[in-house]
């Protein structure tokens, strides 16, 4: 089989942080280097994309010498990426959030332009970063299907050809020649699909869409790019539903810190992505120069350990206590919006006592949650009703896999963040 | 197809826009049915807006400063002025934010960006139409009153579309070089809308260039919004048609849209990084 897509050491580096007079600065060096026929300077000193770093918590890395805050301000969002994609293949592309994954799906959309390196495409392009862009509330059902598609680069007879296979898609029959303001939600992203579905285009992009509409238009998405993907065309797919990953893509290319860590067979890649370190080894240390109290906390970190349904929290603590009296500390979970979701307490009267340092490890049970990056707030008191040091949200740990193996459609915190495991269900004949 | 980081200047790959031209009309007729949608006076406000201007200038500029209209009626001197300029302002205007309004669908799809701009100054031509028919009233009203005008019927058909064309052309390529340039400096969305009003009062729109003393005059005939106002007025109501000036301004135009196009070009491939 042909390659239809190839990319060579494609990398991009991004600006950090505000846009102004410093900018303005940097456009200037830059221009100059380039008259004179020389290289980008900020080409040099990109840092590794790595999100979880930041000059508070990596104190090793500002105190190196090399590392200025000015370096501090590119990032190398994508770093030699090189792939090939044969004709007709699904190729899913797996990586936490923030790996990089979105950039390299906007550089092959065309959104964006990459840094270095380049890319050969054979056939037209189609990508769906999102679905509906541009819908406009006023037009009618019909009119947005037209403008939509046209956004997506259909031509007006090609749309014409397929609109009522469009509209049968969808199941908005009754509403075409109402304005979408009307519509439900449900409907709104029906009906976007099914324009996206409907594209007739040699090679289609897909991020993370299948996370629309209710579980029975999902199963029909799904069914959808199934038989588009059996159709011949090539896919790319990006998406955290491992389940969706699993029964699409042939083969899997999993993406870390900009970087392409490993590409094959969807089973031996997911288990690479699965088993790498995720961002659980966060740590907190308190900055310094703060004023003793009675009791604080110095550093807390946090560790996810185990698969999911049979995962645990490790805590780890070190607290400094300036009183006789005894402390009891407790942690909060919570979502990334800060919702608490439950709380931790290793026992339920003070327990740690002594002057001077103390270093506290809790294991926790943790129950079966949806994928999502969660939160934890460390407290400590003397008593439930005297809080001594209250650190909020400050470490975090992600959950990468689903709680059931087997879902095959993605999780939405609509229905909580908690995924209770069924011990039976049985059916008898009353 | 083959991606570059980056493109080399001349490439500015137009054929994609012909690809594209049924999405330029959907644009357009979006534009169309979506702005007046729940306003109870809907195109109305067409006629409102510079009727209003008018009689305001009219009140301001002949009542009390009295400046002079070069004898013609200055209800229909404005209106002369301000027809095709507030066609090129409004071309203008929303054209050189683009990039920044439309960030959110430039992110998501690739299409060619032109379109968009493009589509804003076709579908500018509906304002202009309706301001233009409360034109073409007040000129019939005052030719049936009798008024001295001396309207250049030849030249009023076959000059006035492709001075439209012209002034499309102006609003265009200085409003997508303005859009290029606010992707990353903000700044200049601040002028754009006190640049517009200032540029007006750079622009015969409000006095005859015969009131400006000679001294002076050249400045603002350097303005290539001069003479498609002065041959307006001067095709609709009389006077000579400054055919060089005329030129000049089409040659500026001409240079201020390649101009655009090309830092145009340059600014969609990055630009979502910027925005």
């Amino acid at each position: 089989m042909s390659t239809v897509i190839k990319v060579e050491n494609v990398s991009k580096l991004y600006r950090l942080g505000e846009v102004g007079t410093g900018s303005l600065a940097h456009d200037v060096n830059r221009w100059w280097h380039k008259i004179r026929g020389k290289e980008d300077p900020y080409l040099k000193i990109g840092q590794v994309n790595d999100r979880t770093k930041s000059i508070s918590n990596s104190p090793t890395e500002t105190l190196s010498t090399s590392t200025s805050a000015q370096e501090m301000d590119y990032m190398w969002a994508l770093k030699d990426i090189s792939f090939e994609v044969k004709q007709g293949e699904v190729l899913g592309i797996i990586g936490r959030n923030g790996a990089g994954k979105s950039t390299l799906l906007k550089i092959l959309s065309r959104v964006t332009k990459q840094t270095t390196g380049r890319i050969k495409v054979k056939g037209r392009i189609a990508s769906l970063l999102e679905v509906g862009t541009g819908f406009h509330p006023e037009l009618t059902g019909r009119d947005n299907i037209f403008l939509n598609g046209a956004i997506l680069g259909m031509r007006k007879t090609e749309i014409a050809a397929k609109f009522d296979e469009i509209v049968e898609f969808s199941g908005c029959a009754r509403y075409i020649d109402t304005p979408v303001k009307r519509y439900s939600s449900g409907m709104y992203v029906r009906l976007a699909f099914a324009v996206a579905a409907h594209l007739e285009s040699e090679i289609l992009i897909l991020d993370e869409i299948l996370a629309v509409g209710d579980a029975e238009f999902q199963k029909k998405c799904l069914g959808k790019m199934k038989s588009v993907a059996g159709e011949g065309r090539t896919v790319l797919f990006v998406s955290h539903n491992m389940a969706a990953v699993r029964q699409l893509c042939e083969r899997l290319l999993l993406v870390v810190n900009g970087e392409v860590k490993s590409t094959g067979d969807v089973d031996s890649t997911l288990l690479a992505y699965l088993s790498q370190e995720v961002a659980t080894n966060q740590q907190w240390i308190r900055p310094l120069g703060s004023s003793p109290s009675a009791g604080e906390f110095s550093s807390i970190s946090v560790e996810l350990l185990g698969i999911q349904p049979e995962h645990e929290l490790l805590l780890t603590c070190i607290l400094k206590l300036e009183t006789t009296n005894s402390v009891m500390i407790a942690f909060d979970v919570s979502d990334s919006n800060g919702t608490v979701l439950m709380q931790a307490l290793p026992y339920s009267e003070p327990f740690i006592a002594g002057l001077g340092n103390h270093r506290v490890e809790v294991r926790i049970a943790l129950p079966p949650l949806i994928p999502r990056a969660y939160e934890i707030s460390a407290w400590m008191g003397t008593h439930n009703t005297e809080t001594t040091d209250y650190i909020e949200r400050c470490v975090r740990f992600e959950v990468i896999q689903s709680p059931n193996a087997k879902r095959s459609f993605p999780h939405t915190a609509d229905h909580g963040w908690i995924a209770p495991r069924t011990l039976s269900c049985k059916i008898t004949k009353p | 197809m083959i991606m570059e980081p980056e493109t080399p200047w001349w490439d500015l790959h137009l054929q994609d826009i012909w690809h594209y031209r049924d999405l330029l009309w959907m644009f357009v007729r979006r534009d169309f049915v979506a702005v007046y949608k729940q306003t109870v006076l809907g195109p109305l406000w067409f006629f409102i807006q510079p009727l209003i201007t008018t009689v305001v200038f009219t009140l301001v500029f002949t009542g009390i400063a009295k400046i002079s209209t070069d004898g013609l009626p200055p209800m229909l001197f404005y209106l002369a002025g301000t027809t095709p300029w507030n066609y090129f302002a409004n071309c203008f205007t929303k054209t050189s934010n683009t990039f920044v309004a439309n960030a959110g669908i430039f992110g998501k799809v690739y299409f060619p960006r032109l379109v968009i701009p493009l589509s804003v100054v076709i579908s500018n031509l509906i304002q202009f139409s309706i301001q233009f028919l409360l034109f073409i009233g007040f000129w019939t009203y005052y030719m049936a009153a009798g008024a001295k005008l001396s309207p250049n019927w030849p030249m009023i058909f076959t000059l006035t579309p492709p001075l439209l064309l012209l002034l499309a052309l102006l609003g265009l390529g200085t409003g997508i070089v303005v859009s290029s340039l606010t992707t990353k400096y903000r700044d200049f969305t601040f002028l754009v809308a006190f640049g517009v009003q200032l540029a007006m009062y750079a622009t015969p729109v409000i006095y005859p260039i015969s009131q400006v003393p000679e001294k002076y005059r050249w400045l603002i005939q350097l303005n290539p919004m001069t003479a498609p106002i002065e041959t307006f007025r001067a095709i609709f109501l009389g006077g000579e048609i400054p055919w060089l000036a005329l030129g000049i301004s089409t040659g500026t135009a001409t240079i201020i849209l390649l101009l655009g196009i090309l830092i145009f070009n340059k600014v969609e491939q990055s630009f979502m990084d910027t925005v």
